[in-house]
């Protein structure tokens, strides 16, 4: 009988079909979805995660393992009608005005989605209005800024004070990234994090995101 | 319309590993100053930007003055360090580009204060004006109608008017298809936006660019797959995709980037096209190269194969903000006088002392990396001399990316190139992607729009048809 270590290994090797075999047996047999989705789907995504962030692993490969991981969510999508997916968190996303990269604000947005969050990519060249009309549309607990230029990073402040006047600032966290971009920018303009990387953008979503959480625990 | 090729390179223009050497070229440029390029010497290039600023109306007093204080420190340290000469690359941002006025403005700083140093103490110095391609601020873009192409357009022409003398640009098209490509490694979908998209804009925008060149007197000096490969070695820098793969990008690089030269552009080649040495070798074309001094820039493990067979020396660019001795750009202008200084004075010593110097900077990077190891002199000559073999730029592509596999795996058996174990597999990997691929280019076309998400870019603006959604729909 399949089992739920063979399921983490199928999505580790990033093998679709296996971890759709698995899964049905898995859920055939009785298995609880919530329980194949955190011991076996889950699972293969953290092993990939601890390999990725010590560049053991590259990102077509975690892609691929995100892949594998997907086709078994549908799998229990599709066996468990009303099964709703839990999300690790909302995330708005996007390159800030000016700035026309896009690669690396896509990386980190695959990295996210890979990791269980939902993504809202509004692309480059975002205007501070249009983060503000996408807090307000999709109530993310994250939004995320990308900046190459050394001329285009003041544009993270421009977006961080238009959160705070259309009064949503305290609504999200505010994590910022890029070529030119440090901690003590972050610290500067009011952002709640900086990452250097897509790796590290994942743990400090994951920081932010549980911090909300137990915030409003204690509440 | 089709824009085709005026020129065809059929063999190389450097016939010998000897001859395939920094500072000269098989076809020298020779600027209105009188400076040659390609010539014997080689020359520095410096590029700079500003610090964190936001560039608008209220701001451009404080970017004139940061042009203004930029250009005269780096003239001064050029003709303190008795250089004999510099070119100077104004890379135009977004804003100043889709404001040609504000472009066309500081390219003025730059050419006045540079004339006047040439006037005044003789030092001799070209501007080359890069404006940036701000058609991709549009999703999807367009890529051959618009404001924003106007924008480029206009910018070469009033800054080459007011005594730019080198035209280039870091063309975008087929990017939309290429991102895509890197971040999941699948070289076919690379060879499709290389070989097709990327060769057909750029046949596209040169032509246009050697007209505005030959208008105003100026030089088409050529583009870089900076877009494409430069962001394959940062993601492979960084570890997320494998070195080998991002090698094998950049020789698929290779009839993209030639394309330029197919219409009519001349040299020097852009700084961060790292694969202006098969530019060199294939086209004869001085180029201009970047490597340990572009550091400030980014990262790389090319630093010294890069200077193998440059005709100019860069730093890509370095923000305006201030070091312990003096302001980057003056501190980088320095670096790159050195490093020339130290190769020309090889040279003239005998060309038997530049051929010792070039193999020890191939031979000190092209050990420890598949993208240094491409680079080598006699690698680049080798791929170069079959790639001249084809007629059509899409086939050369494919061809370019197969060499580069076998290259690179014959180098792996040899020990001549180190590749890390979890890399060796992506070979193999790669070898059987290119091996799907048609050698007809319309059925590759067709087989890509089952691939593509054709949303994300518009097919018509590089004269492509979409067949088989009309099959579908006619089914």
């Amino acid at each position: 009988m399949a089992n739920f270590e063979e399921l983490s290994q199928a999505v580790f090797d990033g093998d679709g079909e296996q971890v759709v075999e698995i899964t049905k047996s898995l859920l055939g047999s009785g298995a609880d979805p919530q329980e194949v989705i955190s011991n076996g789907l889950i699972a293969g995504m953290e092993r990939v995660g601890v390999l990725f962030k010590n560049n053991e692993m590259f990102v077509p490969e975690v892609l691929m393992s995100a892949g594998a991981m997907n086709t078994g969510v549908e799998v229990i999508k599709e066996s468990r009608k009303n099964f709703d997916m839990p999300s690790s968190g909302k995330v708005v996303l996007a390159t800030v005005k000016g700035d026309l990269h896009d690669i690396g604000k896509n990386l980190v947005g695959m990295m996210m989605e890979s990791n269980g969050y939902t993504v809202y990519n509004l692309g480059v060249d975002i205007e501070p209005d249009k983060f503000v009309e996408a807090v307000k549309q999709y109530q993310p607990d994250i939004v995320a800024m990308s900046a190459l230029l050394t001329t285009t990073m003041m544009e993270m402040k421009s977006t961080i004070d238009a959160l705070v006047e259309a009064g949503v600032r305290d609504n999200v966290k505010v994590i910022i990234g890029g070529a030119p971009i440090t901690q003590d920018f972050a610290d500067q303009i009011g952002a709640d994090g900086y990452a250097a990387d897509a790796a590290s953008a994942i743990d400090l979503c994951k920081g932010l995101v549980d911090g909300n959480a137990r915030d409003a625990l204690s509440a | 319309m089709d824009y085709k090729p005026v020129k065809t390179f059929n063999e190389l223009a450097v016939k010998s590993l000897d001859d395939f050497i920094y500072g000269i070229a098989p076809y020298p440029v020779t600027a209105k100053n009188g400076m040659v390029i390609g010539g014997g010497a080689v020359y520095p290039e410096i590029n700079m930007t500003l610090p964190p600023i936001t560039v608008d109306e209220s701001t451009m007093p404080e970017v004139r003055k940061q042009y203004a204080e930029m250009i005269e420190g780096i003239l001064k340290r050029a003709k303190a360090l008795h250089a004999p000469g510099i070119i100077v690359e104004l890379e135009l941002l977004p804003p100043t580009t889709i404001e040609p006025k504000w472009g066309i403005e500081i390219n003025k700083i730059l050419r006045e204060k540079m004339y006047e140093y040439e006037e005044k103490y003789g030092l001799k110095s070209l501007l080359r004006c890069t404006p940036n391609d701000t058609r991709e601020i549009m999703r999807p873009p367009l890529m051959r109608r618009g404001d924003l192409l106007e924008s480029i357009f206009t910018t070469f022409e009033k800054c080459a008017e007011d005594g730019a003398d080198i035209l280039s640009i870091e063309t975008t098209g087929g990017k939309e298809v290429h991102d895509e490509a890197l971040v999941t490694c699948d070289i076919r979908k690379a060879i499709f936006a290389l070989g097709v998209l990327g060769v057909r804009d750029m046949r596209f925008i040169w032509s246009k660019i050697v007209e505005i060149a030959e208008q105003t007197g100026s030089i088409a000096g050529g583009d870089t797959a900076c877009g494409f490969a430069n962001t394959a070695l940062a993601l492979a820098e960084q570890s997320m995709i494998p070195r080998v793969f991002a090698a094998v990008d950049r020789v698929a690089t290779v009839p993209r980037t030639l394309a330029g030269f197919e219409v009519g552009a001349v040299g020097p080649d852009k700084d961060c096209g790292y694969e202006g040495p098969y530019m060199k070798a294939i086209a004869g074309v001085p180029i201009s190269m970047e490597g340990k001094t572009a550091a400030c820039a980014h990262l790389s493990s090319i630093g010294n194969v890069a200077a193998c067979v440059c005709d100019m020396w860069s730093n890509e660019s370095v923000q305006n903000i201030k070091l312990l001795s003096a302001p980057a750009p003056v501190v980088y202008t320095e670096q790159l006088i050195y490093d020339c200084r130290l190769m020309n004075e090889a040279a003239a010593e005998g060309r038997s002392y530049a051929l010792k110097l070039r193999d020890w900077l191939a031979d000190s990077d092209s050990r420890l990396d598949p993208q240094a190891y491409v680079l080598r002199p006699d690698i680049v000559l080798e791929i170069s001399k079959e790639l001249v073999k084809e007629k059509d730029a899409f086939i050369a592509t494919k061809k370019a990316a197969a060499l580069a596999v076998d290259v690179l795996k014959r180098g792996m058996a040899a020990g001549e190139v180190q590749v890390l174990p979890k890399e060796k597999k992506w070979l193999d990997i790669i070898s059987s992607q290119i091996e799907t691929i048609p050698d007809d280019w319309q059925e590759f076309w067709h087989e890509m729009q089952k691939e593509l998400d054709l949303s994300k870019w518009r097919p018509e603006e590089y004269d492509l048809e979409v067949t088989a959604a009309k099959t579908a729909s006619a089914g």
